[in-house]
């Protein structure tokens, strides 16, 4: 491990991203949206228990900031590649280790940001968090999903040459895991079939934990949440360091 | 002779079959300019990259600064620089920024680092850019850019891969020049690749042609010249001509020339136009000169250099079309 080598790596990352406003403003257009319009249109028809739709789907949004952002984060390492850069980092006398934490608290880093920002567009539709404790319960489940999703990216892209993949992992994975993950819906009422799917879903315990620290609802304990996602981190930060230190140019 | 800084043991990378590089073996000495001269696709930047640690090669070792690429990875890492073929700069940060994440990356210190810096966009002449985004940068300039930064950390070894590809009379020259000087100043030792034989002539102390994976002949230009011998007589004719004479010591044809390689080649001269009018052929020109580094290529490849030329250029084309967001 070599910090200088993890600080400068981190950085560029934040700089890139400062750089990009259009990835700031294309990220958080989004689901600002569909919080509004779709939060709006469905608010009169239901109600979840005590809680109104657009604050039922407010955490679900904020879970799905996070996944968007840090999967496509990971998937920049592909960039990488095609620009060259990677070649730089890899002959550069530090570990591959190295390389992937830079990168991957890069990716946090603003992943959260953007989550953040998007938090701020929750309060302003009338979101309170109960209590600071809850606030810094949030920040952690945040970080805890940003990092799993982070590598799972950076574990696709070192097996990816090009962007031909892209796509395929947007509609085949990206988009599954935000559907099932009881974004949009409660999940005791499912039927059996999609529930295993559902409970395999790693974004799943990600949303019901936000909920919990956001709205005071959910279906799981916190314990099994956070033990989840640390899981979770663990194994997607295991097979994205190995994946990545195979990678081939 | 002093020391060699670099030793390729019968050096070998396949890709399925794809034989790249198929059993290079050869020394390059301290503070040499040693050039890797071959045509598209003879596996240059395969032996590059191998010896830069990101490809492991099928068979076979090379030891670099007593290093051995095959096991002491990151001690080659330390003691070479690289700059790449393609381009490997990030266009979103500053020439300053991309310099200085080099630096942390090789771990220099900062005094040093700052010093280094300085020096290198100097000698670059890129000071007054270092604050401008890459992505604004020229060919020319990206590419001293690189130069710079392969630099940054003093490497016993500089590797360069096609450091003048794509870029203007004026600009290669200069980049030659900066080069020669980079030797003479700090005695780096430089393995760079080219498929320009000016620019293996004017640069390298010693040149390696290369061809389909394998070394078909290594010594200084001069003497690869020599080894031909002789004077070279070209004869630009659309006829199918045979002078088959025992004293044509050797033959080769391309783009509708036929180039003989003859001892006395003022005296052979009219002897071959003889036989020219005996057989009937139509003789558009004749030309003699003496062997350059392009006849020694044909004479060991059997094919000319620039007939791979044609398609190079477009080959660059695409390529940095490919690469443009
Ligand atoms: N990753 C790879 N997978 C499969 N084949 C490869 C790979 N890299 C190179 N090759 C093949 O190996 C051969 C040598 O390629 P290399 O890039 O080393 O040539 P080169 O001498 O550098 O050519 P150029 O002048 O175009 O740069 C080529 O036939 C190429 O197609
Ligand atoms: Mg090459």
């Amino acid at each position: 491990m070599n910090l200088d080598a993890i600080y400068i790596l981190w950085l560029r990352e934040i700089k890139r991203f400062i750089r990009s406003k259009s990835r700031i403003i294309g990220s958080l257009a989004f689901p600002t949206l569909i919080l509004i319009i779709i939060g709006t249109g469905l608010n009169s028809v239901f109600t979840m228990g005590k809680l109104s739709y657009i604050e039922f789907i407010a955490p679900g949004m904020i879970g799905m900031v996070l996944l968007f952002s840090s999967i496509s984060f990971g998937i920049m390492v592909i960039w990488d590649r095609q620009f060259g850069f990677l070649k730089e980092m890899l002959v550069a006398p530090i570990s591959r280790t190295s390389i992937v934490v830079g990168k991957a608290l890069g990716g946090v880093t603003t992943s959260m940001f953007q989550a953040l920002l998007f938090l701020i567009v929750c309060f302003a539709i009338g979101i309170k968090i109960p209590s600071p404790l809850m606030l810094l319960l949030l920040f952690l489940v945040m970080i805890l999903i940003a990092v799993g999703f982070v590598l799972v990216g950076i574990a696709f892209s070192s097996r990816m040459k090009d962007f031909h993949g892209f796509s395929l992992i947007m509609n085949f994975v990206v988009m599954p895991i935000f559907f099932l993950s009881g974004a949009f819906f409660p999940l005791d009422k499912l039927p059996e079939w999609l529930k295993w799917f559902v409970y395999i879903d790693p974004l799943t315990y990600g949303v019901d934990a936000l909920r919990f620290c956001m709205v005071n609802t959910s279906s799981f304990p916190i314990w099994i949440n956070l033990l989840a996602l640390i899981v979770f981190g663990l194994v997607a930060t295991i097979i994205g360091t190995l994946l990545f230190k195979t990678t081939q140019l | 002779m002093s020391n060699p800084v670099i030793d390729l043991l019968d050096l070998k990378k396949y890709f399925k079959e794809v034989k790249a590089v198929d059993g290079v073996s050869l020394s390059i000495n301290q503070g040499e300019i040693f050039g890797l001269l071959g045509p598209n696709g003879a596996g240059k930047t395969t032996i590059l990259n191998i010896l830069c640690t990101l490809l492991k090669p099928t068979s076979g070792n090379a030891i670099i600064c007593g290093h051995d690429i095959n096991k002491d990875k990151d001690a080659v890492r330390r003691c070479i620089g690289i700059v790449f073929q393609d381009p490997s700069l990030d266009d979103q940060l500053t020439a300053y920024e991309n310099l200085d994440l080099h630096g942390r990356l090789y771990h220099i210190p900062k005094d040093k680092r700052k010093q280094k810096m300085e020096e290198l966009l100097e000698l670059v002449e890129l000071s007054d850019k270092r604050n401008v985004m890459v992505k604004t940068f020229s060919g020319g300039m990206k590419r001293r850019l690189e130069i710079a930064r392969g630099l940054l950390h003093q490497p016993e070894v500089l590797f360069l891969d096609e450091p003048t590809l794509g870029l203007d009379p004026q600009t290669r020259r200069h980049i030659w020049e900066y080069i020669e000087k980079l030797n003479r100043d700090t005695k780096v030792t430089i393995i760079l690749t080219t498929h320009y034989m000016d620019e293996a002539d004017v640069l390298c102390n010693r040149v390696a042609i290369i061809d389909r994976g394998k070394i078909s002949a290594i010594d200084t230009s001069t003497q690869l010249k020599k080894q031909i011998g002789g004077e070279v007589i070209s004869i630009k004719t659309e006829d199918e001509f045979h002078p088959d004479q025992p004293w044509i010591k050797n033959v080769n044809k391309h783009d509708g020339c036929i180039n003989l390689t003859v001892e006395e080649a003022d005296q052979k001269l009219s002897l071959l136009m003889n036989i020219a009018q005996e057989k009937k052929i139509n003789i558009d020109s004749v030309t003699i000169h003496k062997p350059t580094l392009e006849d020694v290529f044909l004479h060991f490849t059997g094919k000319t250099i620039r007939e791979e030329e044609a398609n190079w250029a477009d080959a660059v084309r695409t390529r940095r079309r490919s690469r443009s967001r």
